[in-house]
């Protein structure tokens, strides 16, 4: 298919909005393949204004005499207004703006033809393979392998090729496994916690059915895992549902552990929101943080109404519960809920980010982004089709992806010294995830990134956002070291509205960005001044 | 003390208030003429003040001991369990009668003894001179004086001696307007913004009942906006709801009628009475003292205190007072019932929105001595120093600083000073141990002889500067010249390190705050250490004319230099120990955080469930 089939019109007068604080900007409106563009007359100062148009998540038309406004709603959150001269342009517009934003193929999505200066194709796509975490645990203990069971995704499409698993289980018998959990996805390890010789493992819910199935390799799997740890440790499988709901999976063939089958092990139930409801909760977010007129009451009602903040306690307090259970009871840790591919994944990397000083750093971070939620199969692009905005009746949308970086801005501002990263950096990953130029969030799982050939056609988004130019946004300077474990405060009066994103665009961000800046040049400064020492001294060669 | 009949208990239990599964330190208990000390079996001191204390409540008998909650007004909370009776019973009584004394000379202030003389402590209270800050506004000019009128307090006892009016009122239409006026507290000049001429004035509600008028008072208004040259007419803001300002109209009192008063444009903003506060923030600290409170408790909980609507409605007062100012160049005259709460925090709040000074340590202090202490806000009664009517007491001047705190966290480089200097502050304006805020006004604090008998707080402040300084405060930037909040509803927080302050568990673990501090000193000191090796290199260089220099000659120029040697020791000893002493709070352990209801559940499975399910499992293998 082409484009320019779905391109109306190819350019109008337009003048643009952009929210309070920015000067509107008036322009050549042109829409092309992937962008709208706004050209300044050549009179103009400012530059080129660029949006990707995969990143409108809905639009409004409204026309008047003879020009027309479209309002843009972001997968970002920002709203923008245009203003065009002319109705039947407006209308085009609109319709291409509509046409284009909403195509499905992954393969003519702009990653594919996205060829930035300074970066090379297939760069940073090799930093973080399975194998690469599995030599870290092979250097902490012997007891598990990398198995490449997966090899061509037909035990499991949602997992990567090569998974870590306990040696002493071979492929065969994670074969049946697998049979026995929902989408293939048998426990495999997540996390390895060295200190205290346990274990994080996820899966997704055994398919017990109604009559209470078993399968002798999944309860022989976690015994292995229990035998494999460290001498009389014990298991919590933590399920991210109530246990109501896993009772009722049983119906659909879902189910949950039996206890009798699985000695060692003891269950418990942490529900945590998905789905459709957690969509909604973001929607209501959102609305409440778009209107600047309601008064205090509304919007302190609003804010509880929405559930968000309590969605982050739990989420957090969850991840908390599993960290805990590693740390100071030494057992090891089973997270699954249904499908294994959300909340799941929130539990274990949470957890990992609390215990694991590695993962707070910037490389570590980004490898716990690519192999909890990437390579681990959470589903972005049905997950992050839409944002809060859109009128599409929601599918499979769920914002499970910015509710782990909301709780780990919480965590970072708890620890404000404890994480190498900034909040620039969470603010990339919730754009990217939802519309990007790079590969690196595009399809559900490894295998039909596999089918796309996405490794090869596109750039990564880490070695966009490791270049120099990008560190000032993304890293934090006050960042130190920091080898124990943190643990936040999960009480209401800790947590707070994640203004940075919610609000990024309804608020005058100058303030908090000029005093932050402050803060780059205070840290700045204090390396200059430590590195000009030896320059003072410079002289005494030269006598 | 006579009141003191146990002053040491032991094994006395000191539990976790927010803990679900009653988790407690064991420590003994002292009680000294002036403190509640308790020291846990870390040897961890918990000092409570007899002044802070706000309430004691002995509950009913538990098996391990009688509890004993102690609420305080820095909204500190303690519950012990005393494990005897008549011990515990004993210290609520002491606690009891030293919290709530009846006279101004029980208090701490008189006792506390900072070991200064005479005339270190006199120069402490001349500090802070208002006549200079008024001179620093400009006044007394051409169109303001100071009027001696109020010399001997006769016109208004709770006013201070010295008042600046327009030069056009003459003493009868003082006078005269001050019998309209409740309490005598006629208009009179708060702050005078220089470059626009404009004035903010306040006073106490007119005595107008339903028609009545007074043409001195009328006058004097007149006169107000006739000082100002360039803009006619003149803003009243009645800081009440409508509603409480008619109802008082039934009492001879209430409001300006705009058809009397030429050229006022009348206004009501709506701020609610003391007892609202009072209760709004009883209703607040009620629901964040919940165990385990749910997010949406939280929330449904601060919507229904309606504490920061009372907050919004404060600083939008002020804005229109800044507004009026800035933009229309309109003077303002500003009253409530009987001026001296919410005309106090509307007052203070709009000077400092307008002038960067109050926005310093010192212009803070000088700000709450003007609109606060000298105008008499009744901080006796306000703040229960003594044992009085307890419907008189209410957070008006804690509003002030928490809007003064929402100010810091919209506009982070406008302010001097830092968080810490504002809960310092309110430390001590319950404190009791300085003699600033005793008293109700000026005329009781010279009566009572408080500048002989106690000290002023200011001075400790300010030796202990450093503490409050704000790292990122840009002094020259004109952006922050006047402020312009935006008070739409989501720049309103829950100000947890006030209302939390002694609840560690909530707090961020790492300070930000600390470590930038510290970096900016060594910036300082080392661009120092800098610029003294580099003129020392200039200086060696000058001596040795024919420009050899020798190795010798530098090197004895590092040993000697002591700057540079004790940044080195400085920069050893405060980098990495900066990040340990707060690592020490940073890691923190689970159970401090309350994940207790889940570590309950894996000590529940551990001994009884966990072997049975062993158990079972051996038997169906």
């Amino acid at each position: 298919m082409e484009f320019s089939e779905l391109i109306r019109t190819g350019r109008a007068q337009a003048e643009l909005l952009r929210g309070p604080e920015a000067p509107p900007l008036r322009g050549t409106l042109c829409v092309t393949g992937h962008h709208l563009l706004l050209s300044p007359g050549p009179q103009a100062t400012s530059d080129l204004w660029l949006l990707l148009l995969r990143s409108v998540d809905s639009i409004e038309k409204r026309v008047a005499g003879d020009s027309g406004t479209i309002t843009l709603r972001c997968k970002d959150l920002r709203v923008l207004q245009l203003d065009i001269e002319g109705v039947e342009a407006t209308l085009d517009i609109a319709r291409s703006i509509e046409a284009l934003s909403s195509l499905e193929s992954v393969i003519t999505s702009f990653p594919f033809f996205y060829r930035p200066k300074g970066l090379r194709l297939g760069d940073a796509w090799h930093f973080h393979p399975p194998e690469h975490y599995y030599k870290r645990v092979a250097r902490e203990t012997n007891a598990w392998r990398l198995s490449e069971v997966n090899e061509d995704f037909s035990v499991c499409p949602s997992y990567p090729r090569a998974v870590i698993v306990p040696r002493a289980v071979d492929d065969d018998a994670l074969k049946r496994s697998a049979r026995f959990r929902q989408g293939g996805r048998f426990p495999v390890l997540s996390y390895h916690h060295a200190p205290s010789g346990t274990v994080l493992l996820r899966s997704s819910q055994p398919l017990t059915g109604p009559q209470k199935r078993r399968c002798a390799e999944d309860e022989e799997m976690l015994r292995a895992v229990l035998a494999g740890a460290r001498p009389g440790a014990r298991g919590f499988i933590v399920d991210t549902r109530s246990s109501q709901t896993a009772k009722q999976a049983r119906m659909t063939g879902g189910g949950t552990e039996a206890k009798a089958a699985y000695p060692g092990w003891k269950r418990l139930h942490r529900p945590l929101e998905r789905g459709r409801p957690l969509q909604e909760s973001f929607v209501r977010l959102v609305e409440a943080c778009g209107d600047l007129e309601q008064s205090m009451d509304r919007w302190l009602s609003r804010l509880e109404g929405c559930r968000w903040l309590a969605h982050v306690k739990e989420a957090l307090s969850t991840a908390c519960l599993a960290a805990q259970g590693m740390e100071r009871e030494g057992a090891c840790i089973l997270v699954h809920g249904a499908e294994g591919t959300d909340s799941t994944l929130l539990v274990t990397s949470l957890a990992q980010l609390i215990l694991d000083p590695l993962s707070r750093t910037m490389a570590g971070f980004q490898e716990l982004v690519e192999r909890e939620w990437i390579q681990a199969g959470h589903p972005f692009q049905l997950r992050c089709a839409h944002s809060a905005f859109s009128h599409a009746r929601p599918k499979h949308e769920a914002p499970t992806f910015l509710l782990f970086l909301d709780c780990v801005w919480q965590l970072g501002r708890q620890f404000p010294l404890s994480l190498e990263f900034g909040e620039g950096l969470l603010l990339a990953l919730f754009e990217h995830a939802y519309a990007s130029p790079f590969g690196t969030f595009l399809c559900n799982s490894e295998k039909e990134r596999c089918l796309c050939e996405v490794r090869t056609r596109t750039h990564s988004l880490w070695s966009g956002l490791n270049q120099p130019k990008e560190q000032r946004k993304v890293r934090n300077p006050l960042y130190v070291l920091n080898p124990l474990a943190i643990w936040p405060s999960v009480e209401p009066q800790s947590l707070r509205l994640w203004q940075g994103l919610f609000l990024r665009w309804t608020r005058p961000p100058e303030p908090s960005e000029v005093a932050w800046e402050k803060v780059w040049q205070i840290v700045t400064d204090k390396e200059k001044t430590e590195g000009s020492q030896p320059t003072v001294s410079a002289p005494e060669p030269q006598s | 003390m006579e009141h003191i009949r146990t002053t040491k208990v032991e094994q006395v239990k000191l539990l976790d208030r927010f803990s679900t599964s009653n988790k407690s330190l064991t420590g003994t208990l002292y009680l000294t003429a002036t403190h509640l000390l308790f020291i846990d079996s870390h040897q961890k001191e918990t000092w409570i003040l007899h002044h802070h204390i706000a309430s004691v409540e002995k509950l009913a008998l538990t098996t391990s001991g009688c509890p004993l909650v102690i609420q305080c007004k820095n909204f500190r909370i303690v519950h012990f369990i005393v494990p005897r009776e008549r011990d515990c019973h004993d210290i609520y009584n002491s606690l009891l009668q030293l919290s709530k004394q009846a006279k101004y000379e029980d208090l701490y202030a008189f006792s506390y003894n900072p070991k200064q003389n005479d005339s270190e402590q006199l120069r402490g209270w001349q500090l802070i001179d208002l006549a200079e800050e008024y001179k620093r506004m400009g006044v007394p000019n051409s169109n303001w004086q100071l009027s001696d009128a109020n010399r001997e307090y006769k016109i208004c006892e709770t006013y201070p001696r010295e008042l600046y009016v327009p030069r056009i009122a003459s003493k009868p239409i003082i006078v005269g307007s001050s019998k309209f006026r409740s309490k005598g507290r006629f208009p009179v000049l708060s702050y005078y913004h220089q470059d626009k001429e404009a004035a903010i004035c306040r006073c106490s509600q007119p005595l107008s009942g339903f028609s009545a008028r007074c043409l001195e008072d009328e006058h004097l208004l007149q006169a107000i906006s006739k000082a100002n040259p360039v803009n006619r007419y003149m803003y009243v803001v009645d800081t009440r709801p409508k509603l409480n300002a008619m109802a008082n109209r039934a009492a001879g009192k209430g409001y300006e009628n705009e058809d009397n008063y030429s050229n006022i444009r009348f206004q009501f903003v709506g701020i609610e009475n003391i007892h609202v506060m009072r209760s709004s923030l009883q209703k607040l600290l009620e629901v964040n003292g919940t165990k385990g409170l749910s997010v949406n408790d939280f929330y449904s909980g601060l919507e229904s205190s309606g504490w920061l609507r009372h907050i919004k409605a404060v600083m939008d007062a002020a804005i229109f007072l800044a507004k009026a100012i800035m933009i229309e160049n309109a003077s303002v005259l500003v009253h409530c019932s009987d001026g001296w709460d919410r005309t106090s925090q509307v007052c203070s709040l709009g000077s400092l929105l307008l002038d960067s000074f109050y926005r310093t340590i010192k212009g803070f202090m000088v700000l709450i001595e003007k609109d606060w202490i000298s105008f008499g806000h009744k901080f006796s009664e306000r703040c229960g120093h003594l044992d009085g009517d307890p419907k008189e007491v209410s957070p008006v001047f804690t509003q002030f600083l928490e809007c003064v705190w929402h100010l810091t966290e919209q506009f982070p480089q406008a302010f001097e000073f830092n968080e810490a200097f504002l809960l310092q502050i309110h430390e001590h304006i319950y404190s009791c141990q300085f003699g600033n805020f005793l008293g109700n006004c000026q005329k009781e604090r010279e009566e009572l002889k408080f500048k002989e008998k106690t000290y002023s707080l200011w001075p400790f402040l300010l030796d202990d500067q450093k503490k409050y300084l704000n790292p990122l405060y840009s002094s020259k930037s004109q952006k922050f010249a006047v402020l312009e909040p935006n008070t739409v509803s989501f720049n309103f927080k829950f100000w947890r390190n006030m209302y939390h302050q002694f609840d560690r568990t909530l707090h961020p673990r790492q300070s930000v705050f600390n470590i930038i501090m510290n970096m900016n000193e060594q910036n300082k000191q080392l661009e120092d250490d800098i610029k003294d090796l580099e003129s020392k290199i200039k200086q060696h260089e000058n001596k040795q004319t024919d420009g050899v220099l020798t190795r010798e000659s530098l090197h004895s120029v590092r040993p000697e230099s002591p700057t540079l040697k004790t940044s080195l020791c400085f920069k050893e000893q405060t980098l990495l120990p900066v990040n340990d002493a707060l690592r020490t709070i940073e890691g923190s352990i689970p159970a401090d955080n309350r994940y207790s209801e889940y570590a309950e559940e894996f000590s529940k499975s551990e001994p009884a469930v966990v072997s049975l399910e062993f158990g079972v499992a051996r038997m169906t293998c």
